[in-house]
């Protein structure tokens, strides 16, 4: 599929001089936006009284969102690679912001399949392309630190919720003056609707100026001072190239695809339920120690973790290589999920802590991934193999859940559940974790037969014309 | 910062302004400055209550 000549690949390619540290603040344009993925529990209790529907209903929005959002990196993977970054920024805001256009018109008509059609579906696909999108650029730029360069760009994705929940509650009470954001009030639909229209324009100024800005190192260049044969010199590091195709025939693909579902399954199981959580660990008959404000800060805290562990913990894998900073992710995690388990409940510091660290390896997970599929498989598809190891996060949304609310479910009631309802789901995730761990300690090399002809690399219109007037 | 450097050819260089670099990070540093300032208000929560 063909892209008009302004967004393609080789009208971007940087000029010699071009300073790198512009690409992760492009990168980041686009992932603070499409980070509100993670912030929709704002207006979930509104939606449902506009609706008078119930909140699995109003639930299904979001999980549209992020199947369509696993289908559509595996989907237009290839295709984000072919065309660059500038196309793939420009798609994925079409699309986001035509999610909260269409979302808001399906709010204001009470319609709630147009919300499912919009926000789920054309918002969650630009979602799956505005994730990859910038991924294999960083790495393109970045070789001598990929885990930092990716690790800023997903940490976005992080902060996004940040920005948004806060943003959103306030926008909602200049639209409905009755709603002040706190707990008991709702806004009406139509403050909802106005909200989406919102968020939808600004985000589509934000994730344009993140197009507009970004560019594509040319196929020779590389940064002062880095030479490649240090790369190589580290264990599972090639500087060979793999394409998608072959990728998804190796079996390091999946049991790199088994670490990250399992990684994150074991998240989610905390993510998911943290504010009742927090307070059925510290029940005492049918009330709790842990006030509901303290359990909302808690969340606070984990999202805090969540981004912070994307950075440092990515950041971190420059210099003790992936495979040993994943064996920290499942490995103490697996004795942390066990601690959680056992000791949890005797004091809420324990508890917070314990949490705070699980949750900073689930997204360390996330942003580490990106760099250990470049060690494996090189640059030369490495956004495309990313998009189709993102179905494992698709599938971890379905199963995470499914257990801890399996378990409890079968447990008793919620308000009365206590630490002890948890085990049985903690200790599934800790089997998880060590089948991710086991995994990831079977990731060796790829073989040779899988490798690309020596000079292959992403292709670029320059590279092959030599058209130095199309560069910027 | 790392300024890149483009082996074996003649091209015309380019200078990325500085202050394009900052309006950029700043572009996306305030709002996320303005979310973590929220969050850990909201977090304040789980040390003070």
């Amino acid at each position: 599929m063909a892209v008009p000549s302004f967004l393609a690949r080789e009208r971007i390619i940087a000029r010699p001089g071009f300073n790198r540290w512009l690409i992760p603040p492009a990168a980041l344009a686009v992932h603070l936006c499409i980070g509100q993925a993670y912030a929709t529990s704002v207006y979930k209790a509104a939606l449902v009284s506009h609706f008078e529907s119930s909140l699995t209903a109003i639930g299904i929005i979001f999980s549209i969102a992020i199947v369509m959002l696993g289908l559509s990196a595996a989907v237009f993977g290839t295709w984000v690679d072919k065309n660059g970054p500038r196309a793939a920024m420009f798609t994925a805001a079409c699309f986001w912001s035509a999610g909260f256009l269409v979302g808001a018109l399906g709010i204001s008509t009470e319609q709630l399949w147009l919300v499912y059609f919009g926000y789920g579906v054309l918002g969650g696909i630009g979602l799956g392309i505005g994730y990859i999108s910038p991924v294999s650029t960083l790495i393109k730029w970045f070789p001598d630190r990929p885990g930092l360069a990716t690790g800023m760009a997903i940490m976005g994705f992080g902060g996004g919720a940040l920005i948004a929940s806060p943003l959103s509650r306030q926008l909602m009470n200049w639209y409905d003056p009755t709603y002040d954001g706190t707990i008991g009030t709702t806004p009406t639909g139509a403050a909802v609707a106005q909200l989406f229209v919102t968020l939808g324009l600004v985000y589509l100024v934000f994730m344009m100026f993140g197009a507009f800005i970004v560019r594509v190192p040319a196929p020779d260049w590389r940064p002062d001072g880095f030479d490649p044969s240090q790369v190589k010199a580290k264990s599972l590091v090639t500087t060979e190239n793999v394409s998608a195709n072959n990728a998804i025939k190796t079996p390091q693909f999946w049991l790199l695809w088994t670490v990250l579902f399992c990684n994150v399954t074991a998240g989610i199981g905390i993510l998911e339920q943290a504010a009742p959580m927090i307070q059925d660990f510290f029940r005492n008959g049918e009330t709790s120690t842990v006030l509901a404000a303290t359990a909302a800060g808690f969340v606070g805290l984990l999202s805090l973790f969540n981004m912070a562990g994307r950075f440092v913990w990515s950041s971190t894998s420059d210099y003790i290589g992936r495979k040993p900073i994943y064996m920290v992710y499942l490995g103490v995690g697996l004795v942390l999920y066990v601690l959680l388990a056992t000791v949890g409940s005797t004091a809420t510091w324990i508890f917070v802590i314990l949490a705070a660290i699980i949750i900073s390896f689930y997204g360390g997970g996330f942003a580490t991934v990106p760099a250990y599929l470049r060690d494996l498989f090189g640059t030369y598809q490495v956004g495309a193999i990313h998009g189709r190891l993102l179905t494992a996060w698709a599938a971890a949304g379905i199963a995470g859940p499914l257990i801890i609310n399996g378990v409890l479910d079968a447990r008793g009631t919620p308000g009365e559940l206590t630490a002890g309802d948890y085990r049985p789901a903690l200790f599934i995730m800790v089997g998880l974790l060590a089948v991710g761990f086991v995994a990831n300690l079977m990731i060796k090399p790829v073989a040779e037969k899988w490798f690309e002809p020596k000079n292959t690399d992403v292709p670029t219109a320059a590279s092959t014309t030599g058209d130095r007037n199309l560069t910027r | 910062m790392s300024t890149p450097r483009h082996a074996g050819d003649q091209q015309a260089t380019t200078n990325t302004p500085t202050a394009l670099v900052a309006f950029a990070w700043a572009l996306v540093g305030v709002p996320l400055a303005y979310g973590l300032y929220n969050t850990v208000k909201a977090a304040s929560a789980l040390f003070g209550g």
